[in-house]
């Protein structure tokens, strides 16, 4: 059987070269993910803004103007209407009232009372805005929390110049994310924290694969400039790193297509998660590595090493 | 690790044969499964109400209000209790403070007198003192009984009213200190259950105050006289549209709490609600009745008068009729409110997410299309890049779907949309493990190694890399978890249980195949 090779075997692509420009790239990224959070802002989803969200199914075709001039004179502020994944489909999104929890109550009954009985009710969400604070402490506690606890893991695993590397390729991922939603007006809501939350994970998890290498390759070759050393080990990871990249993205691609309208935005993030977090392993784990002053002899000794390295660089 | 422990292959069958019979029911129909004796595994997954449809509510006791009224009494028993005495105890200023009861006594020599009735009022309360005012205030015990106790009975009342609309296995649990969380599977429009649980349903029965004139003590600036209060009626309007007001004596004559059955019927073709009282009811309903024939009262719903007959004739039997400006359904729903019984304190409603069964369906639909499809494709492209290797991952991949649903049903997770998302996820990612293998396995190959030396030393390395990898997968999942609400959860616990499972496949049962291969055919080079 001929057999895919992803990427030719015993690549010797010199990644470190293009380490500066790589850097360049992703700093100016970061800050137009920051610049763009904050002068153009997420449109956060009922979850944390709270609001009502409805989608309703008509039988012909919606009749989005109608709806919008149903909707509009009922003095419930600012409505958003969206067809949703086929032309009978709408998602109606009303801004929180003013006032407490009894008041987002009455605008549902307002807004389902003007639709009446003609259309189908799919979905009817409504979240207070006692509990959409909540949802955002939480949210924002979840993440930092994961983040701190990966930075233990690694530092405890490895180094601390590899945990702070991984957690910087992490945060360069979690805030392209970010800008990414910013830039595209997507819908910001728990799932996708959830999702953050996942590409946090799968980021690590494709950097810790590198830097095992690399800690095994600088036990192994302790001549070797880091330069070197380091493109060696992200070649020996090339093809595993692009190969699990292909297999999420592959299974990805058929949830972002055929899993339906509600998921559409959490697969989008974990797509663009997975490119991300498998550039920012290569191009900012790794080479960060360069500039943190790694001390070889910590990583030989106190650490138990099974087989003594004797082989020759690969190749 | 060429050699595999005889244990390991009876573990690595075992776990099989349970994943099988685990994940098994979930083929059959409700019915089927329902029929499996109990000693086998019966349980299909449970699917989130974004899957089966139903509506999710979040409700708030209001546990200040209940203080508020537990503090009233307490001003109640002060003042029976300093009148009481004899010679009474003179007081003034009687009222609440904060979380306290405070009153001052007109003589100070009265001091260790009203101590006594003061400590007498409530167990969980301190007593502190200030010249001549005393202050009988909740402790912290106190706020937490009281909290406790409204909770827990409005959890009872709550599923008492729910029961009584014919809704089939809702789900009702306290969380937090003060919330309730409500799920009801297959309820598409809650608003009738929301109207029934936003509704407190107190009633009482006061006798109306008529030594005072309504407009002398019901204007505005004034305070009604003492032991009255004044009342809205809930549907008569004066001429100027303003409900009409009734002052009403505080002391309840009869209440709810007494009641035994009520229904909605009809008196003169006017919908109404006819009610019994138990004994206790019955007796006390009699008596004030008898003493004040000739007499209005109020009937009290929720602060609000429902109705104020005038009392022709002493009622006796404990039955009687409220009649009001009712409809069919709210006469019905009334019924039901008292028959259930009244909440300790208002709720409130925030968070509501319903949804419609056809679009859980429309779900799981789509669910089931992308994990087909990725599966397809995950093990189409892993045969096409390891061959042979690439079919025993594939092997182990569709091992892992089943251990995942297996799990899920064991567990009795709860599988919600994002969950699906997890599980396709983990479709993609299960296949990690393997990968880094086989990659390594190639490597050593490729360095000189034979075969079983490869494979040997590819699995040996690629461990540590594997669980370091999976474990902070893992530390993600369990924060998701923790801090993550409803269908959010579902997906953590998907993700941890797939990355649990493909890393068992990986490294137990690839390995299992790979090695078995290798001991049947010794071969010269590795077709990787």
């Amino acid at each position: 059987m001929r057999l895919i090779n992803l990427v030719p075997t015993d690549t010797r692509i010199d990644f470190m070269r293009v380490r500066k420009l790589a850097a360049v790239l992703s700093l100016l990224l970061c800050a137009a993910s920051i610049g763009l959070f904050f002068a153009k802002g997420l449109n956060y989803g009922i979850d944390f803004r709270g609001g009502i969200l409805i989608e309703i199914r008509t039988e012909q075709p919606a009749d989005m103007g109608q709806l919008r001039s149903t909707l509009g004179g009922l003095g419930l502020g600012e409505v958003q209407l969206q067809e949703f994944g086929r032309d009978t489909d709408v998602l109606i999104r009303i801004e929180r009232q003013a006032g407490g929890e009894k008041e987002q109550l009455a605008a549902v009954n307002t807004a389902k009372e003007a639709l009446g009985d003609a259309v189908d009710y799919r979905r009817t969400e409504f979240v207070g805005p006692k509990v959409g604070a909540e949802l955002i402490e939480a949210g924002i506690t979840a993440v930092l929390l994961a983040m701190a606890a990966m930075l233990v893991y690694i530092w405890f695993r490895f180094e601390w110049q590899f945990g702070v590397g991984a957690v910087v390729a992490l945060l360069h991922d979690v805030l392209l994310t970010i800008g990414i939603f910013s830039l595209m007006g997507l819908e910001f809501n728990l799932s996708t924290v959830a999702a953050i939350l996942t590409i946090a994970g799968y980021s690590i998890n494709d950097t810790v694969v590198v830097y095992d290498r690399v800690r095994e390759n600088l036990r192994k070759f302790k001549q070797m400039p880091l330069p070197d050393l380091l493109n060696l080990s992200i070649n020996g990871t090339l093809s595993r790193t692009l190969l699990t990249s292909v297999t999420t993205l592959l299974a990805l691609l058929a949830l972002f297509f055929f899993g339906g309208e509600v998921i559409k935005g959490f697969s989008f993030a974990m797509i663009w998660g997975i490119v991300v977090g498998t550039y920012s392993s290569i191009f900012i784990a790794v080479p960060l590595l360069v500039y943190m002053n790694l001390r070889r002899t910590g990583l030989i000794v106190g650490e138990d090493d099974d087989e003594p390295a004797t082989e020759n660089p690969a190749g | 690790m060429v050699y595999f422990a005889k244990w390991k292959m009876v573990l690595v069958a075992l776990v099989c044969v349970l994943g099988l019979a685990f994940a098994a029911p979930n083929l059959l129909s409700e019915e089927d499964a329902a029929g499996i004796p109990d000693w086998l595994p019966n349980q299909k997954i449970n699917l989130g109400l974004d899957l089966q449809g139903g509506s999710h509510l979040l409700l708030e006791v209001d546990v200040a209000s209940v203080t508020r009224e537990r503090l009233e009494a307490m001003v109640d028993s002060a003042r029976d209790g300093l009148r009481g005495e004899s010679p009474p105890i003179g007081y003034r200023g009687l009222g609440i403070n904060g979380e306290c009861v405070r009153f001052t006594l007109r003589n100070p020599d009265d001091d260790s007198r009203a101590r006594q009735i003061a400590r007498n009022i409530n167990p969980n309360t301190e007593l502190t003192s200030e010249g001549d005012t005393i202050s009988v205030c909740l402790n912290e015990q106190g706020k937490r009984e009281i909290a406790t106790a409204a909770v827990q009975q409005s959890i009872e009342i709550v599923r008492r009213r729910i029961d009584e609309t014919g809704t089939r296995e809702p789900t009702i649990q306290r969380q937090g200190t003060d919330r309730i969380l409500v799920q009801l599977p297959g309820v598409k429009d809650p608003e009738r259950i929301k109207e029934l649980l936003g509704t407190t349903a107190k009633l009482t029965f006061h006798l109306l105050d008529r030594t005072n004139s309504v407009t002398a003590a019901c204007g505005p600036g004034r305070r009604p006289p003492p032991g009255t209060e004044c009342l809205p009626s809930a549907d008569d309007k004066d001429a100027n549209g303003q409900p009409v007001i009734y002052l009403v004596k505080r002391r309840a004559m009869v209440r709810g709490d007494n009641l035994v059955d009520a229904q909605g019927t009809f008196q003169d073709a006017q919908p109404v609600v006819s009610f019994r009282f138990d004994a206790v009811g019955a007796r006390r309903f009699g008596d004030v009745t008898r003493q004040n024939v000739g007499q209005p009262f109020a009937i009290v719903l929720d602060k609000e008068v429902i109705s104020a007959p005038v009392i022709r004739e002493p009622i006796l039997g404990g039955n009687g009729v409220i009649s009001g400006n009712f409809s069919v359904q709210s006469a019905q729903d009334l019924a039901l409110l008292l028959r259930a019984g009244a909440l300790p304190a208002p709720l409130v409603i925030l968070e509501e997410r319903t949804v419609g069964a056809e679009l859980g369906a429309d779900s799981i639909q789509a669910g089931e299309i992308a994990s087909v499809l990725a599966i397809l494709l995950v093990i189409v492209f892993m045969a096409a890049a390891y061959g042979m290797f690439g079919l025993m991952a594939d092997v182990a991949l569709a091992l892992n779907i089943i251990l995942i649903t297996a799990m899920l049903s064991m567990l009795q997770a709860t599988l919600t949309l994002p969950g699906i998302a997890g599980i396709v996820l983990t479709i993609g990612m299960a296949v990690d493990a393997n990968v880094l293998i086989f990659e390594r396995i190639r490597e050593e190959e490729r360095n000189g190694r034979t075969p079983i030396s490869a494979v040997d030393s590819g699995y040996q390395r690629a461990l540590t890399t594997i669980i370091d990898a999976n474990i902070t997968t893992l530390i993600a999942a369990v924060l998701l978890f923790q801090f993550g609400s409803g269908p959010v959860k579902g997906f953590a616990v998907t993700l941890a249980i797939g990355l649990l499972t493909s890393m068992f496949t990986a490294i137990m049962v690839t390995r299992l195949m790979v090695v078995t291969w290798l001991h049947s055919r010794r071969p010269k080079k590795l077709p990787l």
